[in-house]
């Protein structure tokens, strides 16, 4: 999942000729000043935090100015805070326009019927999810035949657009659609949509981009603004690793055991810190890259569950055990593992051997690893 | 009869030159899975385990008959694959290939039903009916034959859960892995009628986890067709809302896919809720006792 922030949603839009405001993202001060003062963003304008999270309006991460200095107030205002996590380092500079009525629009994958979903609202520059459901318009769209006429019709009409706003509607449509699918986007929305005269206009971008088509998308592999570093160095090596509030961390294979693993801790009082999946594997060398990733994240205590199948419980014990090498004394935390399945047996001799007992049953070996990191949280 | 497997299932293995595809060749032979061909292009003559390697899907469909096929083809190449097997008149296609584009699945979902052919997966365990026939890469050891459904949209956890109940001394009909994606092939509403219908199951396993509304889909389904007893168990409760946890499909988006509205749905169709994977065979065992005191 690649979220872009809005300057790179916009240059996206650019290229499938979505019409948008005059704009230029600025980094400093000085050049939301001198981006006013030659023209190159005309006056009056608003002056954006480029960061991932909404609500930036009402958070003050949104200004307007008139004048280059206004400007310059207003980038040095918004410059270098804290929005809701994010530090803001980008500044996207757009001309203000006059808008008549703000609407609604996305393309995503609507993941029962199984095909990519148009939603549209006369109610645009709210959140969708607090638009009342009788003001809003979904159009399932085939994927072979693709966006037709009579649904592009459809939509104008429930934006209720008529004449020639209605018909700036459709290259917007076109324009989104295609973007969705040669993009390979999760996620397309503009909101709000404005409309300005006879025209229509894209204020405001949200895109996110599906990792798993980064092989046909190169372009994106750099972009990776909403993942901890960690999560990041996780991503190249093939590895599912979230980081959560808590501090125990948690290595299991296949994503449902993890998210499974996750519910039993937290019901007897634990407090996951990390996910990680090590995902099938029949390499050591995997497992000992995962192990030190997890240490990375200092947990107070890591919690193993391998059910052996693909992945054999000693290949696991293997890495493991290569890994506690490579982690210094002092960093070093208290593991419980619980290994079942596929060798098992040759697994919880190769882990006694080092000094660690393999518990069977996922309810004791639970809590025994939220003692291990100093009890309830 | 059985749910999409049985004896009579030959399986033509795609991708069967690469690691994945000669290891779990091999494993559905030990299960008793007839593999009667293999596809890598640029391999033909060559064998693998035993079984013939052919250019493409219509060779190997003309010289074996094959009618299933199972997928291990890398990402980039598995919409091609897929297609390939549909054209060659295969109607059953299980798709072990993770990080596929749901883009593509898209194209591969609508084009394999405009032909009328079947999709599980992707990135998917597969089927597997003990003592009859498995397609995919489920561990062979944690089944028993017996009269329990299962399908899941998770893979080791189901291995887990299927040996759970295994130990129980209680066995399986059809074991189905649905797959992590948000977009499957087969989905918990598609494979619930063919459990449901199938007259070697007694009851049916369901395991859900969080991201997308299948099992909400599911439950109505449940509601009002399903007369076998459901035994059902999400994963996921404890996990973050707008986290990718693991599976492309298991994301908390939007307020929308938590595990607490499964479960409410679930229960209220009338299927019997574990909270822990552990309590699952448990209920099970308590289901086929009263079975069997009928």
């Amino acid at each position: 999942m690649v979220k872009l922030a809005e300057w790179r949603g916009k240059q996206l839009f650019r290229k499938y000729g979505v019409p948008l405001p005059k704009g230029h993202v600025a980094r400093t001060a000085d050049e939301a000043a001198a981006l006013t003062r030659d023209g190159t963003v005309p006056l009056p304008c608003v002056v954006k935090a480029q960061v991932l999270a909404g609500g930036r309006g009402k958070g003050g991460a949104v200004k307007f100015a008139n004048t280059p200095e206004e400007a310059r107030a207003a980038a040095a205002a918004i410059l270098g805070l804290e929005f809701k996590g994010e530090k803001v380092k980008e500044l996207l500079l757009e001309q203000k326009l006059p808008i008549a009525r703000e609407l609604y629009l996305s393309v995503t994958l609507d993941r029962t019927l199984r095909v990519p979903i148009l939603i549209a609202s006369a109610q645009g520059g709210m959140e969708i999810e607090t638009v009342d459901d009788a003001a809003i318009v979904r159009v399932p769209v085939h994927p072979f035949p693709g966006l037709a006429g009579y649904e592009k019709r459809r939509i104008a009409q429930a934006l209720g657009l008529a004449g020639p706003a209605a018909r700036a509607l459709d290259p917007f449509l076109v324009a989104l659609w295609e973007l969705f699918v040669r993009e390979d986007a999760e996620l397309v929305e503009i909101n709000p949509l404005a409309v300005v005269g006879d025209g229509l206009v894209a204020l405001d971008a949200k895109v996110i981009i599906e990792d798993d088509a980064s092989f046909r998308h190169p372009e994106y592999d750099e972009i990776h603004d909403d993942r901890t570093p960690l999560e990041e160095v996780a991503r190249e090596k093939g590895i599912a690793f979230v980081q959560l509030d808590g501090n125990i961390g948690v290595i299991a294979n296949g994503a449902g055991l993890t998210m499974a693993t996750l519910d039993v801790l937290k019901e007897f009082g634990g407090n996951p810190g990390v996910f990680l999946d090590l995902g099938g594997t029949d390499d050591p060398k995997k497992v000992t890259e995962a192990f030190l990733l997890m240490a990375r994240a200092k947990p107070t205590a890591v919690f193993l569950n391998i059910f052996g199948g693909v992945t054999r419980c000693d290949t696991v014990a293997k890495g493991l055990v290569e890994a506690m090498k490579e982690v210094p004394e002092r960093e070093r935390f208290p593991l419980v593992a619980r290994i079942r399945g596929n060798n098992e047996k040759e697994g919880i001799e190769i882990l006694r051997a080092a000094g660690i007992v393999s518990i069977p049953t996922l309810r004791e070996s639970a809590q025994a690893a939220i003692a291990a990191a100093g009890g309830k949280a | 009869m059985t749910v999409l497997v049985d004896a009579q299932t030959r399986v033509v293995v795609q991708g069967i030159t690469g690691h994945q595809g000669t290891v779990h060749t091999r494993q559905m032979q030990l299960f008793g899975t007839q593999v009667v061909a293999g596809v890598t292009p640029g391999k033909a003559g060559t064998e693998v385990e035993g079984v013939p390697v052919f250019d493409s899907v219509r060779d190997a469909v003309a010289k074996t008959h094959a009618n299933a096929s199972c997928i291990f083809v890398p990402a980039p190449f598995a919409k091609d694959a897929l297609i390939e097997a549909v054209d060659a008149g295969i109607l059953l296609s299980v798709v072990v290939t993770e990080h596929i584009p749901f883009h593509d699945m898209l194209v591969m979902y609508h084009y394999s039903k405009s032909k009328g052919g079947r999709i599980i997966g992707p990135n998917c365990p597969g089927i597997a009916a003990p003592g009859l026939s498995k397609v995919g890469i489920i561990p062979n050891v944690v089944f028993r034959r017996g009269r329990v459904g299962v399908i899941s949209r998770s893979g080791t956890l189901t291995y887990e859960i299927v040996n759970g109940i295994s130990e129980h001394g209680i066995g399986q009909s059809t074991c189905i892995g649905l797959g992590g994606d948000p977009v499957v092939g087969t989905s918990f509403v598609d494979a619930l009628p063919m459990f449901e219908s199938d007259p070697d199951t007694d009851l049916i396993v369901l395991v859900g986890e969080i991201g997308g509304q299948s099992e909400e889909d599911g439950a109505e389904y449940i509601r009002q067709h399903v007369t076998k007893p459901v035994v059902a168990y999400i994963a996921g409760r404890a996990s973050p809302p707008g986290k990718r946890m693991g599976h492309a499909g298991a994301i908390i988006s939007r307020g929308r896919g938590t595990a607490e509205t499964k479960l409410a749905a679930l229960s209220a169709a009338g299927a019997q809720v574990a909270r822990f994977p552990y309590e699952i065979p448990d209920l099970v065992a308590q289901i086929v006792a009263r079975q069997n005191r009928r």
